[in-house]
């Protein structure tokens, strides 16, 4: 059995392509992640789920350099993680957990990929450089 | 008949820091009769009063120690505009005519480290904080790096912020931190959230502060120099704008609530950023003072580097700013910090603030606390 989501309805899963679940104001267009029930532009609540788009860019970024306090569960033994907002281009920008978590690897406008990756016993999303655009640390 | 003018006829702190075996509410307490000292009153002249605490228990308890006179107390709990909120309510409540006098006080005491929030208070799943998402912290540095990216500010930039604040909490017998520190050991101190270190973020802490409130037309029979409170404004995020505990937000980017707060507070005081002559702003972190200074109108986008680089925002400068060591050096007890910053002005717009007293004779003050979820509330001051 696949291991569970860290949520549901938070992304696709199991899935050869998983995708984020946001939703879409059928009024105004906007997007939003995650899924939520009315808009937060023109407060419309004619909304549908949207599957988000799988690429995007890193908008910002830091590292997380200490153990959050509860309610975070991650592992005790800590380990610095990245965390950027990733730019779904003509959608939204979604805060997400990085797979890298050197500073000399990350820049603003990175190509980034969704993936789906594990988190304690569970699952949880992510964003990880592009094939092609990962900075070459050796010449940051 | 046109509402009465509020002014501030007295003013209280307990000192911030730790405070071992002293519980939030005493802080207050403390604070209140300070403030009552200084303007020449006793609790029962007090014709109401509004305070507020994150974590230091329910502010109207404080009437058990200061006398049961059986004066309206409303409790105010709005996160980091705690003070703000209070002072804005008092303020109304004075133009309303429902008193001549009344009492606003902050005060709180918080666990040591980060704060740790639930998800489920913002609306929020659970998976955001469990999956170490929902950490402040994380978001001042997502906001500053892309600021910094923007308009071109650099390490230096925020290690000058972080120095000045530890070289006027130096100067200032109520703050927390009072030893000065290079900009080079803030720099070398770990990294908390690139580009972040450890020096350059303010830790929860405890502290109390109170101020008494006047009709303006009657504020001389309490205080030989009575601070006017121009305005007092509070705003909440509009749709667009970049904000804490978000897991997504809009592409489209609006001004924030600090921008919002800041530009009705001048409005509605019909005095003009430039009037200024001494200035309080949120530095939960130095990236934050760098970016709300220019939020709230006090300069343009990207000139905070030369001016740090200057020592404009210096207590000696054209624009001091965060003269009492700010967040960074006194700490952030919410429920006090943000009254924290009217005290600082209005002592030194009476210049009474000793060591550390901006030169010049100052006649205008302004104050800015922003915090979760997107918040912000702005006070002018004028003597
Ligand atoms: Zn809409």
């Amino acid at each position: 059995m696949p291991a569970q989501p860290v949520a549901d309805g938070l992304f696709t899963w199991p899935a050869d392509q998983p995708r984020l679940i946001g939703s879409r104001c059928r009024e105004c267009g906007v997007v939003t992640f995650p899924a939520q029930r009315s808009c937060p532009r023109c407060t419309s609540v004619d909304v549908e789920e949207r599957l988000l788009g799988r690429t995007g860019t890193l908008y910002t970024w830091t590292v997380q350099g200490f153990r959050p306090k509860p309610p975070y569960a991650g592992p005790e033994e800590f380990e610095p993680y990245g965390v950027g907002y990733v730019e779904l281009p003509g959608e939204v920008l979604v805060e997400t957990r990085l797979t890298v978590a050197d500073p000399d690897r990350l820049r603003i406008g990175m190509a980034v990929e969704l993936v789906i990756v594990p988190f304690g016993d569970q699952v949880t999303y992510a964003f990880a450089p592009s094939e092609g655009d990962a900075v070459d640390a050796s010449r940051a | 008949m046109s509402a009465p003018e509020v002014a501030i006829v007295g003013i209280g702190i307990h000192p911030f820091g730790r405070h071992d075996g002293v519980s939030g509410r005493a802080m207050g307490v403390h604070a209140v009769r300070e403030a009552l000292g200084d303007a020449g009153v006793g609790w029962s002249d007090v014709d109401f009063a509004f305070g507020g605490s994150r974590d230091g228990g329910n502010a109207d308890a404080m009437v058990a120690d200061l006398g049961l006179t059986g004066l309206p107390f409303v409790n105010v709990r709005n996160g980091c505009a705690t003070g703000g909120s209070a002072l804005v309510a008092a303020s109304n409540a004075i133009r309303a005519g429902a008193g001549d006098l009344g009492v606003v006080v902050g005060f709180d005491k918080h666990a040591p480290g980060a704060f740790g929030s639930d998800p489920a208070a913002y609306g929020l799943g659970a998976w955001y904080g469990e999956t170490g998402l929902m950490v402040t912290t994380q978001f001042f540095a997502l906001k500053i790096q892309r600021y910094m990216h923007d308009h071109d500010i650099t390490g230096a930039a925020l290690a000058r912020v972080a120095a000045k604040a530890f070289r006027n909490g130096a100067r200032n017998p109520n703050a927390w931190r009072r030893r000065p520190l290079s900009e080079e050991e803030i720099l070398a101190a770990p990294m908390i959230a690139h580009p972040l270190t450890q020096y350059m973020f303010c830790s929860p802490g405890e502290g109390g502060v109170a101020l008494v409130l006047a009709r303006a037309d009657q504020a001389s029979r309490y205080c030989d120099r009575p601070v006017h409170l121009r305005s007092a404004v509070i705003r909440t995020r509009r749709f667009g704008s970049f904000e804490v505990f978000s897991p997504g937000l809009a592409l489209e980017r609006a001004d924030s609530p600090s921008v919002d707060a800041a530009r009705a507070a001048f409005a509605q005081a019909g005095i003009g950023p430039e009037e200024v002559a001494v200035a309080q702003v949120q530095d939960t972190e130095a990236g934050a003072e760098i970016v709300h200074l220019a939020e709230c109108g006090l300069c343009k986008d990207g000139e905070q580097e030369e001016w740090l680089a200057r020592g404009v925002t210096d207590i000696d400068g054209a624009l001091p700013v965060n003269t009492d060591g700010g967040c960074l050096a006194n700490g952030e007890p919410i429920g006090a910090s943000g009254l924290r910053q009217v005290y600082e002005v209005v002592a030194q717009l009476r210049g009474r603030a000793g060591e550390r007293q901006v030169p010049g004779d100052p006649r205008v003050g302004f104050t800015h606390v922003y915090g979760a979820p997107g918040i912000s509330a702005c006070t002018v001051l004028s003597r």
